[in-house]
């Protein structure tokens, strides 16, 4: 039983990956984009906001990652709920397959998905002038923690896919959800100079936390805490997320 | 040691679907409203109705995509709600809601259900090419199903419901949509299983399908089985057949139409130079071929026919398709 749940989130996580070879476009939406944004920041917004580029680059790249990592949550929804809108789901349920593996196949192509949009924009940071400061272990552990993160995260992008009744639901329920998590937040510019506010806002904000752990992991600086912060963030989510989706997929299929 | 578990097969192996009392209820609307079916294995039944009757939720709760809210179906002689995995291994699904995937192409939508279905990758992929190359696919095996026309979509689509080779074939409204030359070739695919002993299930709304296809044929409005019957039987059931008679001189229409009303059962009518009634007693063609040469009436063109099933249809439904 266990070895066919296996077998089958592998064929649909490929399922779900060999599409990319068809449709280009996801590859722009989920690699294009962060650099653009990437470069954007650094070249534009960098040298009025930090002294330099460089300098900037040093700070927002992280922050950069981790917001792109919060929007390519929306895909696992957008995904899903695709293929119940379009009678994907109902071809695959009619299989003896395990129940969960087209939401685990889903999950795990998502996840491989991540891993990808993050080496990319980090050898580009590094191609820009971002230094790691760090060893191996460390840029282990920042992709373990934000692909863990991320992971958790998309179960909530899994629970708006049950809940809405077309993919661009999803897409714009993230949008109004993620673009202000992620701007009021310290991934691009230090709390600091916010007003009071807002500054409180950006400080317990996941999105904050999860750029300080991956700014302590990458660039030297405090880890212990934003680190600590994000497992229990990213335990809230999961805790949270996890059983509501699947008990939302329980019944919406 | 107590007896081993015995290899849990359903009682009833005579049907090989067999639904009693079905009902489903989404919100308000009864979809189902106690609906029962039988079909014998290597046949083919027609589940007839118009929008909205209740066919998809009928194949749905058979396919065990849904739960039924009361009743009870049982396919091949497993529990469709108890023992879901086992029915699964018997079914394939094709129709207007179950797809392909449109992102992959031909052989990629084959393999990942060859490979879901636990055959290793090489077999996987020699169905796949088998099943291109019998539904005439294997020019487009490497192009995207999202770009394949309406007739290729549903071809391949009814090739992913035959990668395991299932003995139980749900066929939800196959044609709909198509132009009639894809519809033949979708009847000639489905005729060909079946002559290889598939049982079908097939939901229609096109009564010529069911004609065409269809052994028995069950028709069903508002979640309700109004009739049950073959083709010939239902369309006996609404009684009459039509006799349709053009006088070969238009002076003697008057009088045609008078003979044509001592053997009518019903209203004749008159529509520009053909008249036409309905009759049900089995010597009524002969006694008005006597009555019309009796008095010297000629006709340039006299039919029976049976009715069709549209007006079995509109005739069981109250006229409402």
């Amino acid at each position: 039983m266990t070895t066919m749940a296996l077998r089958n989130t592998a064929t649909l996580a490929w399922r779900t990956l060999v599409q990319i070879k068809h449709n280009p476009f996801e590859l722009f939406d989920f690699s294009v984009q962060p650099i653009m944004f990437l470069l954007l920041f650094t070249y534009v917004f960098g040298g009025a906001i930090a002294d330099s580029p460089g300098e900037y680059l040093t700070y927002a790249l992280p922050g950069i990652i981790v917001q792109n990592l919060l929007f390519a949550t929306l895909n696992t929804g957008v995904g899903l709920n695709t293929d119940i809108s379009k009678g994907v789901f109902d071809r695959l349920r009619s299989l003896p397959i395990a129940r969960f593996s087209p939401l685990a196949g889903r999950i795990v192509a998502d996840v491989i998905k991540q891993a990808w949009a993050i080496a990319l924009l980090l050898v580009l940071g590094i191609v820009l002038g971002f230094r790691i400061e760090t060893g191996p272990a460390e840029v282990l552990a920042t992709f373990a923690l934000l692909l863990g993160f991320a992971f958790a995260v998309s179960w909530m992008s899994v629970l708006v896919a049950m809940l809405v009744s077309e993919p661009e639901k999803v897409q714009i329920f993230g949008f109004v959800l993620l673009f202000p998590i992620t701007f009021a937040s310290g991934a691009f510019v230090d709390p600091d100079t916010m007003p009071g506010w807002l500054r409180s806002f950006a400080d317990v904000n996941p999105t904050s936390i999860l750029a300080d752990a991956a700014r302590g992991l990458l660039s030297g600086g405090p880890v212990a805490g934003p680190v600590t912060q994000s497992l229990l963030w990213a335990a809230g989510f999961l805790v949270i997320f996890a059983p509501l989706s699947v008990r939302a997929f329980r019944r919406r299929i | 040691m107590s007896a081993p578990p015995a290899i849990v097969s359903g009682m009833d192996t005579t049907y090989a679907i067999h639904a009693e009392g079905l009902v489903k209820r989404f919100g308000d609307t009864t979809a189902l409203d106690g609906v029962d079916l039988a079909v014998r294995p290597g046949t083919v039944l027609g589940l007839l109705g118009p929008n909205g009757a209740g066919k998809t939720t009928a194949v749905r709760v058979l396919a065990t995509l849904i739960r039924p809210d009361a009743g009870h179906a049982e396919v091949g002689g497993f529990d469709v709600v108890r023992q879901p995995h086992q029915v699964r291994e018997l079914i394939g699904l094709t129709g207007q809601y179950a797809s392909v995937d449109e992102t992959l192409n031909g052989t990629e939508n084959l393999l990942m259900i060859g490979r879901l279905l636990g055959l290793s990758r090489r077999a996987a992929r020699a169905r796949a090419a088998e099943l291109l190359e019998r539904f005439d696919l294997t020019d487009a095996a490497n192009r995207a199903a999202g770009k394949y026309s309406g007739g290729m979509r549903r071809r391949l689509d009814l090739a992913a419901s035959l990668v395991g080779d299932p003995r139980l074939l749900y066929l939800d409204e196959p044609t709909t949509g198509l132009d009639p030359r894809s519809r033949n070739e979708v009847w000639d695919i489905v005729r060909r299983l079946v002559a290889d002993g598939t049982t079908v299930l097939l939901t229609t709304q096109y009564l010529d399908e069911a004609d065409q296809l269809a052994g028995e044929i069950v028709v069903i409005d508002h979640g309700r089985v109004i009739a049950t019957g073959t083709p010939a039987q239902l369309k006996a059931r609404t009684g009459a057949q039509t006799v349709t008679v053009r006088p070969a001189f238009g002076d003697e229409l008057d009088r045609v139409r008078e003979a044509v009303a001592r053997v009518a059962t019903g209203p004749v009518d008159v529509a520009g130079e053909v008249v036409t009634a309905p009759v049900s007693d089995p010597g009524a063609l002969a006694k008005l071929v006597r009555d019309l040469d009796e008095h010297g009436l000629s006709v340039a063109e006299l039919a029976l026919r049976s009715p069709s099933l549209d007006e079995v249809f509109l005739t069981l439904t109250g006229g409402r398709a």
